[in-house]
């Protein structure tokens, strides 16, 4: 570890050097300083959004269940229609088989705001039971816009407020680096290609994490459980950050003068915005059980489709939906979340830091997408948003998980007729990221030469390089051959297998990082982050 | 190393932009997009004596011969990828996905022809004014309007225009008169700058003494001929030479398009108008003309009321004067530097007085003019409302609302990439000691920037006047938009356009006189 540790900052000796040199090319769209800088980036990133929200959506033209734009849509109708009680619950008007409401409240409000904002201008496309399937140029177009203005007005904020406090304080940074890493935030393909083209609002949930993230990094506790509240009252997907909030919290309350006093206020904070945001469904118990399983869908059993997480994967050996009931699968997904969680919660109680919580955030996402119950292709975006907000440190592997994550949504954006952004995303990222004179791109050159023949390295070059042949021919056998009658999802099961192979091998990587970071947490990291 | 890495940059650069059109390739397209998916299969299946004679659907071929070459190149592609692509009668107002994916992509591939251009031009520029010329002319929002949305080859043809000037730069006049020569053949409309590359040929290549500059004179003339005969001998040798130019020049198209370019005719209008108001007032009985300009295309009859009518040839000769000085200038001083203003001169001249001009012809002067743009400030700021003027004047081609916020953000993102590119390019240089060894420069930018007040006094900033034209051009859009609708319904439903086109031909005015200024004073 100590050697690698030697090397790498070897390695940044001479990148500062090098950058230094080549700064001229991005000089001019740095020099303003970061706002001028993020203007720029996120003006250009909201013209690839608009541009992917031109193709077609998740259930485009096909009747009769559609898909998640339709979902979004009737829920709209829902809300705009019913009153609140009947949101969650079967009744004549509301007919919970089709796309009943399955998010928490927020999301209701929401839908609840765009669906006023539907009927202003369009009030066919939300009109109760006609509306169903309602596909016209009018009511496409401003649904695409409810994404984009949620995004404008909750994701760019918050990725601001975060770009403005971790460069402010974490790192005397160089302005390419800020630069670079606005646009790797900003521009996250599998982000734009789910909300904007397969048609979500994860921008709301995630938006909302980041600001609470953001608040965490500049002090702001209070803010940030407030915040992350909210981000887990819109979606219910947001628990795979808590862990990390809370013991990242914890761990800072602990060593204060007066623990309980702390904890005391974050509780009360995060009650009081559950409180608010849950207010209508709080007078009965029946209410409020009734929303909630809702929200926990069991009876879909432990994995849909091919998703490459555990349980999913090891199907392929282990039958566990004929061997286990559901009941005893929660119980054992939930097991196993837990004990893959802990480690990196431990150490953030041990030591909170704000470099340790990012890389804690990371480790607990990912231990929910490839342990616990009913997780979707589409989770993978929960992991990316952590290791995308540690993309300075964590260069290589980052683009390293973007590319598996992009790469195991293929199928289902395929099933959304959505190739042509996908490969046109996944060419501009890696564009972005091999920026000339910026990270990706540096010149190889700008590394110390290594004299000893490494063969470890040689071998882990060489099996990198083959995995990524291997995927790379993968997705056009994908596009161009039918898969023998015999195994029609041949093609999905491989996609899935080299797809998990990565993500837990990443997920070992990080917990192994963050727990590192505990080795010299009380010298260095210490001054320079809190 | 800097040309060697060079290069990639540039290839970086269009990258990207091939990424953001690529995502663009389902947008709304105008009937161009038929026209040229038409023309693909008429060069594809029918003889070429047959090419300019073919009536199977309204869009006849009317571009040179070259240009109809090239589609017979693209159409053998599009055979491969879709028989039906390339089928005069099936292929009608075919609209398949393969048609649009087949047709769009050639539009991408065809500007590497313009990346060539502007490689070569740039290619012996430093690093600062060479990365501002890729944003300019690379991530033009103006071309991925027309060309990408739209739809039209107009990247290709300023590659052959930039090739042209980047060869007369280097003094090479001989290939720069052939290849725009090769440019007439493809699209005839590039031929107002032609007296220009006459005059200045003649007196920079030709005026050597008596029988060198004959027999330069002899050289440029056999190529040029030779180029000529290529593109329009065969028609010539099948008999369908008066049939080719009655395609290309189709007479009886009036003085200004459906929706007015911004260029002097609009003022000419619009005196008029105010004319028989007034004097319809005072009691004179005046006729109103049957086809007034707000109706949309304007037939034979004069369209206006009081004003004399203006023929084809009054154009002409509006053109040719407005041009004269910079003739005087180009034999009196022909200078290789020079040349890339003159050629954009040439084609604002055009633009402004022409006859029957499209708002899309702003590109041949815009595009020329951001290789001059870095070379001095007054230059950055005349190019910085110039491009911002002209691509808010094609906002009309794309009307429908999909594509609304596509060129709002694709005109805010290109000003915001001027006004950073430029006020970085101008406050340094006006500051001390901007050219030191690179090691220092990191070290040294926190001082520059902090000892700045001086440079930036003479910094990149547009006056009052300027601002409140811009911000004038927001209003026009607001009313266009918002107001106008909301407020008085269908009423008036040209108005938006013509306070749009009156509105941008200030500008572009601005920008005549403002080139004109620079050629007469410039030594």
């Amino acid at each position: 570890m100590g050697k690698k540790k030697e090397k790498k900052e070897l390695n940044e000796k001479v990148d500062v050097e090098a950058v230094e040199i080549e700064d001229d090319t991005w000089w001019w769209l740095t020099h303003k300083g970061i706002g001028a800088t993020f203007l720029c980036i996120s003006v250009f990133a909201l013209l690839v959004r608009v541009a992917v929200s031109l193709h077609p959506y998740s259930g485009a033209g096909s009747p009769p269940k559609f898909g998640d734009y339709e979902a979004q849509r009737h829920w709209m109708e829902i809300t705009l229609n019913l009153p609140v009680l009947e949101w969650y619950r079967n009744s004549t008007g509301n007919d919970l088989s089709y796309w009943g409401l399955d998010y928490p409240p927020l999301t209701a409000y929401q839908s609840y705001f765009h669906g006023l904002f539907l009927r202003f201008f369009d009030p066919d496309s939300v009109s109760l039971f006609t509306s169903r399937g309602y596909e016209t140029y009018v009511g496409k177009l401003l649904m695409r816009w409810t994404v984009l203005s949620s995004d404008t007005l909750i994701f760019f904020p918050a990725i601001f407020y975060f770009a403005f406090v971790y460069h402010s304080s974490c790192h005397s940074s160089r302005k390419n680096d800020c630069a670079w890493h606005i646009a790797m935030l900003l521009l996250n393909p599998c982000l734009i290609l789910i909300d904007h083209g397969h048609f979500q609002y994860n921008c709301i949930s995630l938006g909302l994490t980041v600001a609470a993230i953001a608040a965490i990094l500049s002090q702001r506790e209070l803010l940030a459980s407030c915040l992350f509240t909210l981000a887990l009252s819109h979606k219910q997907m947001s628990v795979y950050y808590a862990p990390a909030f809370f013991s990242h919290l914890l761990g800072k309350c602990l060593r204060r003068k007066n623990p309980i006093h702390g904890v005391a206020k974050l509780g009360l904070t995060v009650l009081g915005t559950f409180t608010v945001v849950w207010w209508p469904y709080l007078h009965s118990t029946d209410a409020l059980l009734g929303v909630l399983s809702r929200l926990a869908p069991f009876e879909r059993g432990i994995y849909e489709d091919y998703v490459a997480n555990f349980w999913c994967t090891s199907s392929v050996i282990i039958k566990w939906k004929r061997l286990f009931s559901v009941h005893s699968l929660k119980f054992i997904s939930l097991t196993a979340t837990v004990l893959t969680c802990l480690p990196s919660m431990v150490q953030q109680v041990m030591a909170p830091s704000s470099r340790g919580f990012l890389y804690g955030l990371l480790n607990s996402s990912f231990a929910f997408y490839l342990f616990s119950f009913q997780v979707h292709e589409k989770s993978i975006l929960l992991p990316l948003l952590p290791a995308s907000l540690l993309a300075l440190e964590e260069r290589r592997p980052f683009k390293w998980l973007m590319f598996y994550g992009l790469f195991s949504m293929f199928p289902l954006l395929c099933r959304d007729k959505l190739v042509l952004p996908y490969f046109a995303l996944h060419a501009l990222f890696m564009l972005l990221y091999h920026a000339p004179c910026g990270h990706g791109g540096r010149p190889r050159n700008a590394r110390p030469n290594n004299t000893k023949f490494d063969y470890f390295d040689s071998f882990k070059t060489f099996m990198n390089g083959f995995i990524y042949l291997s995927s790379f021919i993968l997705h056009i056998v994908y596009l161009t051959m039918h898969p023998p009658e015999k195994f029609p999802y041949l093609f999905e099961a491989i996609i899935m297998l080299i797809c998990f192979y990565q993500f837990a091998l990443f997920a070992f990587y990080t917990n192994v990082k963050q727990w590192s970071l505990l080795e010299h947490s009380t010298t260095e990291e210490e001054k320079k982050l809190i | 190393m800097e040309s060697s890495s060079s290069t990639p940059q540039l290839l970086w650069f269009f990258a990207i932009a091939v990424c953001v059109k690529l995502l663009l390739i389902p947008a709304y397209h105008s009937t161009d997009f038929e026209v040229h998916r038409h023309w693909l299969a008429l060069t594809h299946s029918l003889p070429l004596s047959n090419w300019y004679a073919d009536e199977t659907s309204p869009w006849t071929l009317d571009y040179p011969p070259f240009f109809a070459c090239f589609e017979r190149f693209l159409s053998i592609f599009a055979h491969y990828i879709d028989p039906q692509i390339v089928d005069l009668h099936n292929g009608l107002n075919y609209r398949a996905n393969s048609a649009i994916y087949f047709l769009r992509i050639s539009v991408i591939l065809s500007d590497l022809w313009l990346l060539y251009g502007v490689y070569r031009l740039t290619k012996n520029a430093d690093v600062k004014r060479r990365n501002l010329i890729w944003v300019l002319i690379v991530w033009s929002p103006a071309l991925v309007m027309v060309d990408h949305l739209h739809f039209q080859y107009n990247g290709f043809l300023l590659g052959w225009l930039l090739l042209s000037i980047s060869f007369l730069q280097e003094g090479k006049d001989l290939m720069g008169g052939f290849l725009f020569a090769v440019l007439l053949c493809f699209k005839h409309l590039f031929a107002v700058a032609a007296p220009v590359y006459f005059v200045y040929l003649l007196r920079h290549y030709c005026w050597e003494g008596l029988f060198r500059g004959f027999s330069r004179l002899s050289v440029l003339g056999a190529v040029v001929v030779a180029v000529f005969a290529a593109a329009y001998g065969p028609f010539l040798y099948h008999g369908q030479i008066q049939q080719v130019f009655n395609r290309m020049f189709p007479f009886g198209r009036g003085l200004c398009h459906a929706y007015w370019a911004p260029n002097f005719w609009v003022f000419y209008i619009i005196l008029d108008k105010v004319f028989s108001f007034f004097l319809k007032k005072f009691g004179f009985s005046i006729q109103i003309p049957a086809a007034s300009f707000t109706g949309g295309l304007v037939g034979d009859s004069s369209p206006f009321a009081v004003l004399p009518k203006i023929s084809p040839s009054t154009t002409l000769i509006m053109v040719l004067l407005a041009l004269s000085p910079c003739f005087i200038k180009a034999w009196t001083n022909p200078q290789p530097r020079m040349v890339a203003r003159w050629i954009a001169y040439a084609y604002t001249c055009g633009f402004l007085f022409g006859w029957h001009v499209h708002e899309k012809a702003s590109l041949h002067f815009v595009i020329p003019l951001a290789i001059v743009a870095v070379q001095s400030l007054e230059d950055a700021k005349h190019y910085f409302m110039l491009s911002i003027v002209s691509c808010y004047s094609l906002f009309p081609l794309l009307y429908e609302a999909q594509e609304y916020p596509i060129k709002v953000l694709l005109l805010l993102l290109h000003s915001i990439l001027m006004w950073l590119g430029f006020s970085t390019k101008f406050t340094r240089a006006s500051a001390p000691n901007t050219m030191v060894t690179a090691k220092k420069k990191g070290a040294q930018s926190k001082s520059i920037e902090s000892s700045s007040p001086a440079a930036e006094k003479g910094g990149f900033t547009i006056g009052w006047v300027g601002k409140s034209y811009l911000l004038g051009l927001l209003l026009v859009e607001i009313w266009g938009q918002f107001l106008h609708p909301y407020l008085l319904g269908d009423k008036f439903p040209f108005v938006p356009l013509m306070l749009i086109s009156t509105y941008c031909a200030f500008g572009i005015m601005y920008s005549w006189i403002w080139q004109l200024r620079w050629i007469i004073s410039t030594t």
